[in-house]
Order: C-alpha cells, then sequence, then structure tokens
C-alpha cells in the first residue's frame, strides 16, 4: 500500500488507534464510556466532527453497535470502541453484522473479568473473540497489536479486511496497549478501497432494484445456504493469518505469545538468548485466523512449546490444534490482576527448556 | 361512452403480492398507509426502511424500498447509524410494541431525545404477536394473555405504558400523535398523523413518531369486527388518540455550536493524522 507518512509523534496507543482509523477514512463512530478506552472516543469527538464526520455518545454498548449496524448498512467506514464488559454486550449486534455480510470494525482494550473483574490489564477475552462470541455460526478477523505502531497501523488493515470480506473485524488490544505511550509514525493511505460497497449499501432504490440486508433465512435450506457461504468465506480469510517470528531458527523452545504480553516476552527471550539459551518467540497478529501453519512448521523441526498468556489458557488450545499432529505445548498464565513484567516469563522459559 | 377511469389503485412503492399477516390484522393497513405517504411524499427512490423483529418482520417483502434487519428492539438505534450514514435519505423504522415498548424501551427514548433525524410507526397491539400472544408491556389491566391467563394486573405487572405520553414528553422530539386504525375515519387521521411524522424528517425539525393502535385478532382470540369494536371501546379509552407534541411551527433546529473544535477546525482529514 503506498502511503504519505508524516513526522513522528509521542501519544498513547488509545490516540493511536483513533489517529489509526481517521487515516483509514473513518466517517462514523459511536460508543460509551468504559476504561480503559476512553481516550478513543475523547479524542474523536472533536477530531471526527472536524472532518465532516459523525460522533455520536450512544446511550449504551447495545445501541453502540446497532449504530454500527445502521452506518454499516449505508456503506459507511464505520467503527465502535470498548472494554470487555461492553464488548459482551455488543455480541448480539456483532452476530447480526456477520449474519448480513456487513462490514465494521470494532475494538476491544481488554480489562480483566470475569464480571466487573478490574480495569487493568488482561487477556481474557480471546475465546470470546476468536469464537465469534455472539449467537450463531460466524467467526470476526481479529488483530492483536503489541505496540503503539501496529494499534495505528492495524487499524487501516483492520477497514481494509472489513470492506474486503464484508465481516466485521476485531482489533483486540488491552489496557497496556491502550495506555502506554510511544513514538508512532503516522501515515495515510493513498488510495482507499471500498471493494465495490456501492453496489451493496443501503442508498436508495433510485433507478435500481431495492436492496435488503437482512440475517433471517426461513425458507427450506436458505439458512443451510447462507451459512455455507459464510464458512467460505472463513475459508478465504485463513490467507490473512499472520504473526511475527523471532529467532526461531535455531530455536529448542518456541514459545507463543501474543499482543503487549508477546512483547514483554520477547524482552524475556532477549535476556535469555544473551545468556545462549536457544528460544524464540512466535507472536500471533492475527488470532483468527490463527498462524497454525506457522506454528505447525516449526513442531515438525521438532521443537518444544511453551504457550504465554495473561489469562487462564485460552489461546493454548489453538497452539496445541495448530501442533497436534507433531507434539503438545505447554501452558503458563500469568493471572489477571497482576501486571506482568519480563522478569515473570524467564523462569517458566527455563523450566520448559529444561525439560 | 366514457373510457375507463381508473380511481382507487396501490401506491407505486407497494410490492403486488398476498400478505402473511392473519386475517383482521392491522399491519397490512398500517404499510398500505406508510406506501401511500412515502409515494405522495415522492420518498420511493430515497427511502431506507429499518425492520424489526415481530409479525411484520416482512416488512421488506412489501415495500419497494432498500431495507435493513435490526435485531429485537435495536431498530431506532440502527437507524441512528444509518441516518448518519446516510444523511440526504429518508430513513424510518417500524416496530411493534413489544419490540419498541419493551426489549427496545432504551432506544426509543435515547434516539427521540436526541432528535434523530429519523421517523418511527409503532404499531401498538397490546400484545406480543409473534411469538404467540404473550403480555406486552402495552396489555390492558384484566386482559387475557398467554403469560398473564388470570388478566393483566396492575399490581403484579405493572400498568400498561402510554409511549406516546413518553415520546412526547422528549427534547428532541419533533412530532408525535397517536391515532387509529379501527374505522374509516380514524384510517383518515392515521394517515395525516404519519404524514406529520415523515415531514418533520424531512424538514430537519426532529424526531417524528406515530403510534398506531393495532388489533391482533389472533392473539386477541376475537373476529376482525370484534377487534375494532375493542379497539374503540377498551384501548381508545386507557390510550387517548391526540397529538402529543408538535413543533413544526419552530421550524428547523440547529445545533448550539461546538466549544471545542478550534485547534482542528478548517484542516483538511490529512492534516488531522
Ligand atoms: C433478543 C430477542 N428476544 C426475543 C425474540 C423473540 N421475539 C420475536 S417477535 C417477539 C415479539 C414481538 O412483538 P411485537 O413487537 O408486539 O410485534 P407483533 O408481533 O405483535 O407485531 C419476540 C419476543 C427475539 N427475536 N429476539
Ligand atoms: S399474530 Fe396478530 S399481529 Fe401477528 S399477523 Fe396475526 S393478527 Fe397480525
Amino acid at each position: 500500500m503506498s502511503a504519505t507518512q508524516t513526522k513522528r509523534i509521542f501519544i498513547k496507543g488509545n490516540e493511536a488507534i483513533a489517529r489509526g482509523a481517521l487515516a483509514a477514512g473513518l466517517t462514523c463512530y459511536f460508543g460509551y464510556p468504559i476504561t480503559p478506552q476512553n481516550d478513543i472516543p475523547e479524542f474523536l469527538s472533536t477530531e471526527l466532527p472536524a472532518v465532516g464526520g459523525q460522533f455520536v455518545q450512544a446511550e449504551s454498548e447495545v445501541a453502540s453497535a446497532n449504530m454500527l449496524l445502521g452506518a454499516a448498512a449505508g456503506g459507511a467506514r464505520a467503527m465502535t470502541t470498548s472494554s470487555s464488559p461492553g464488548i459482551s454486550l455488543m455480541q448480539e449486534a456483532i452476530s447480526y453484522l456477520a449474519g448480513s455480510d456487513l462490514p465494521a470494525v470494532i475494538v476491544n482494550i481488554n480489562r480483566g473479568g470475569p464480571g466487573l473483574g478490574d480495569i487493568g490489564t488482561s487477556q481474557g477475552d480471546y475465546f470470546q473473540s476468536t469464537r465469534g462470541g455472539g449467537h450463531g455460526d460466524y467467526r470476526t478477523l481479529v488483530l492483536a497489536p503489541g505496540t503503539c505502531q501496529e494499534a495505528y497501523d492495524m487499524m487501516i488493515e483492520a477497514f481494509d479486511l472489513a470492506f474486503k470480506y464484508r465481516n466485521p473485524v476485531l482489533v483486540l488490544g488491552d489496557a497496556i496497549v491502550g495506555q502506554m505511550k510511544e513514538p508512532v509514525t503516522p501515515w495515510v493511505p493513498e488510495t482507499i478501497n471500498n471493494y465495490g460497497a456501492e453496489d451493496w449499501c443501503l442508498s436508495g432504490a433510485r433507478g435500481r432494484e431495492k436492496r435488503l440486508l437482512k440475517s433471517l433465512f426461513l425458507e427450506e435450506g436458505a439458512l443451510a445456504g447462507q451459512n455455507i457461504r459464510l464458512q467460505e468465506k472463513y475459508t478465504a480469510m485463513q490467507a490473512e493469518a499472520r504473526a511475527d517470528v523471532f529467532a526461531c531458527d535455531d530455536a529448542e523452545l518456541v514459545v507463543v505469545a501474543y499482543g503487549s504480553i508477546g512483547r514483554i516476552v520477547k524482552s524475556s527471550i532477549r535476556r535469555l538468548r544473551a545468556e545462549g539459551h536457544k528460544v524464540g518467540l512466535v507472536r500471533p497478529l492475527t488470532l483468527y485466523p490463527f498462524p497454525a501453519a506457522v506454528l505447525e512448521d516449526l513442531a515438525r523441526q521438532g521443537k518444544k512449546f511453551l504457550t504465554i498468556e495473561h489469562n487462564c489458557g485460552q489461546m493454548v488450545e489453538d497452539v496445541r490444534l495448530s501442533i497436534r499432529k507433531y507434539g503438545d505445548s505447554d501452558f503458563h498464565g500469568h493471572m489477571p490482576g497482576n501486571l506482568p513484567g519480563s522478569d515473570d516469563f524467564t523462569d517458566p522459559i527455563l523450566a520448559r527448556l529444561g525439560r | 361512452m366514457s373510457a375507463e377511469q381508473i380511481v382507487f389503485q396501490a401506491p407505486e412503492i407497494m410490492i403486488d403480492r398476498a400478505t402473511h399477516y392473519c386475517p383482521g390484522c392491522h399491519h397490512g393497513i398500517a404499510h398500505r398507509l406508510v406506501g401511500e405517504v412515502l409515494t405522495e411524499m415522492g420518498l420511493v427512490d430515497d427511502t431506507l426502511c429499518v425492520g424489526s423483529i415481530g409479525c411484520s418482520v416482512f416488512i421488506y417483502n412489501y415495500l419497494n424500498v432498500d431495507a435493513v434487519e435490526a435485531p429485537h428492539g435495536r431498530a431506532p438505534a440502527v437507524a441512528t447509524g444509518l441516518k448518519r450514514a446516510r444523511k440526504d435519505k429518508f430513513v424510518f423504522t417500524y416496530q411493534g410494541d413489544g419490540d419498541l415498548a419493551s426489549i427496545g424501551m432504551a432506544e426509543i427514548v435515547h434516539a427521540a431525545n436526541r432528535g434523530e433525524r429519523i421517523s418511527v410507526v409503532f404499531v401498538n397491539n397490546t400484545v406480543y404477536g409473534m411469538t404467540g400472544g404473550q403480555m406486552a408491556p402495552t396489555t390492558l389491566i384484566g386482559q387475557k394473555t398467554t403469560t398473564c391467563p388470570g388478566g393483566r394486573c396492575a399490581d403484579r405487572e405493572g400498568a400498561p405504558i402510554r409511549m406516546s405520553e413518553i415520546i412526547g414528553g422528549l427534547g428532541g422530539t419533533a412530532y408525535c400523535e397517536r391515532a387509529s386504525l379501527d374505522s374509516v375515519k380514524n384510517i383518515r387521521r392515521a394517515k395525516k398523523a404519519i404524514r406529520k411524522a415523515f415531514e418533520v424528517q424531512q424538514q430537519g425539525i426532529g424526531f417524528g413518531f406515530v403510534e398506531l393502535l393495532s388489533g391482533c385478532p389472533t392473539n386477541w382470540r376475537m373476529d376482525a369486527v370484534a377487534a375494532n369494536k375493542r379497539i374503540t371501546e377498551e384501548m381508545i379509552p386507557y390510550f387517548p388518540l391526540a397529538v402529543f407534541k408538535d413543533v413544526t411551527a419552530e421550524g428547523a433546529r440547529e445545533c448550539m455550536p461546538e466549544a471545542d473544535l478550534s485547534e482542528s477546525a478548517g484542516k483538511s482529514a490529512k492534516e488531522v493524522k
């Protein structure tokens, strides 16, 4: 993608998300306040109207997500952002978006749960994000930034993928990514591809057949047909799987970790490498589709695996599924409610390396 | 002999097909009135319909307009997003009483209060039709349903909610009227009410709301004639036919100037990034 770059700025991950969305051509934003993502709506409440866009503080996350559904039906580049309990409330509308083949971007700045949990960082929403989350057989694309620059870049990618597949795309950050400040180089894509949205969106049936965007399929066999089509779409999406592969070539042990935790683990691995330990890292950048082929390839080479997450064990299931023909993965979970540092991961890595 | 003259026909917006509604159901009349008003207002090519859940979920099968289907109760939120994305189009929702007054209470109140430039057609038949006749928020005291078999009791189930009174009291509402479909005279008035609720959107004045007292002969366990009589004798006394708000005389309203835009105002999209 050719792009115009501008000079580096020092901003929070949340602001990077808001700026990335603007660069991606965001025109409609809907949201409801929840910590730790409030910087996003606060930033957009001035910046989006300033470029002619629509900003609405909704009465709830239920309403935000349904406003998103309406704007998506109108062909707009639309987004909502929230954090864990709010995302739970959005799941019905996300299922409708998926069932009606509509593009939309949803950002989850994951905090601790279950229930009200805490407002600190966590990766407890992995299952909810990668398994659809709402009712029915559907999937959303899931991108997982680990740095502020990735948060910016992935917003542009998220809108592109949403329109490419006519499907909701989730950007799964967490309180660390959202709240830390880092240098970011903003860029604006030169062209924005709407993948022919004007051919299906609602714009008034002037001079053409009326259009209907719906997820109700009652005639015998109709829902089956729709689900077969959706599954074909999810199969096609597998081509988008991506991972950051670090120091794996000669590694005996491959650690799998994503998002901000993947980045902290990278620091642990750098330190262990300096001490001569043969460890590497796979940091999935897409959680759905999961970069299974990358892991399977490493497993075929006989490497050991350790999955590290900031939860009680969720992504480890995908790691195990990916490498099941050749091996297994251990798991180390850092409990949500505790903020980890790179020291926290060296012992678990050494323990697995020694086995 | 003079040539044949057509004195009555379906408006161009209506699709020529038999409806799925029960005999005597008023959804068909309400669809027809909406179709006539849209046609007369010249909105056929510029209308976006938001369907909801309930017997009327198939409204998009009868009107020749672009449409999207909303989850149960959420049509006002979906319409908000759609109108924000397509500001130059006419956007309306069509919702039953279970949909609008129960699960969708928050969305209707807040869309009205924000003064969204959308219009809402609210069909009040005092019962959940599609799911088989359960109690609705609008079910009358003493009315028997499958989930209040002894008759609704205010102490136990609360009093029936009067939506037009609520919507009429909200700041963003530009027009709010309750009409009825029980007689020819009332149907004529209902059409005028729909037109007013649609016009305030076209004029950019604010939120338009029209409530239509309607019959559900099937779940009321009555024939069509008795259902009409029930509306006249039991519903209208509790749900009075009236205009609850009309600010058309005040004309289009603008937002207060936004306070904090000075820094970025006037900059292009690229500069802001
Ligand atoms: C979230 C959700 N809850 C419940 C339902 C089931 N449901 C379908 S129609 C309906 C009632 C609709 O009643 P009303 O709005 O009064 O419309 P009517 O059928 O009387 O026209 C309900 C509860 C649903 N579709 N979605
Ligand atoms: S159940 Fe009631 S509301 Fe539904 S179609 Fe029949 S009469 Fe109409």
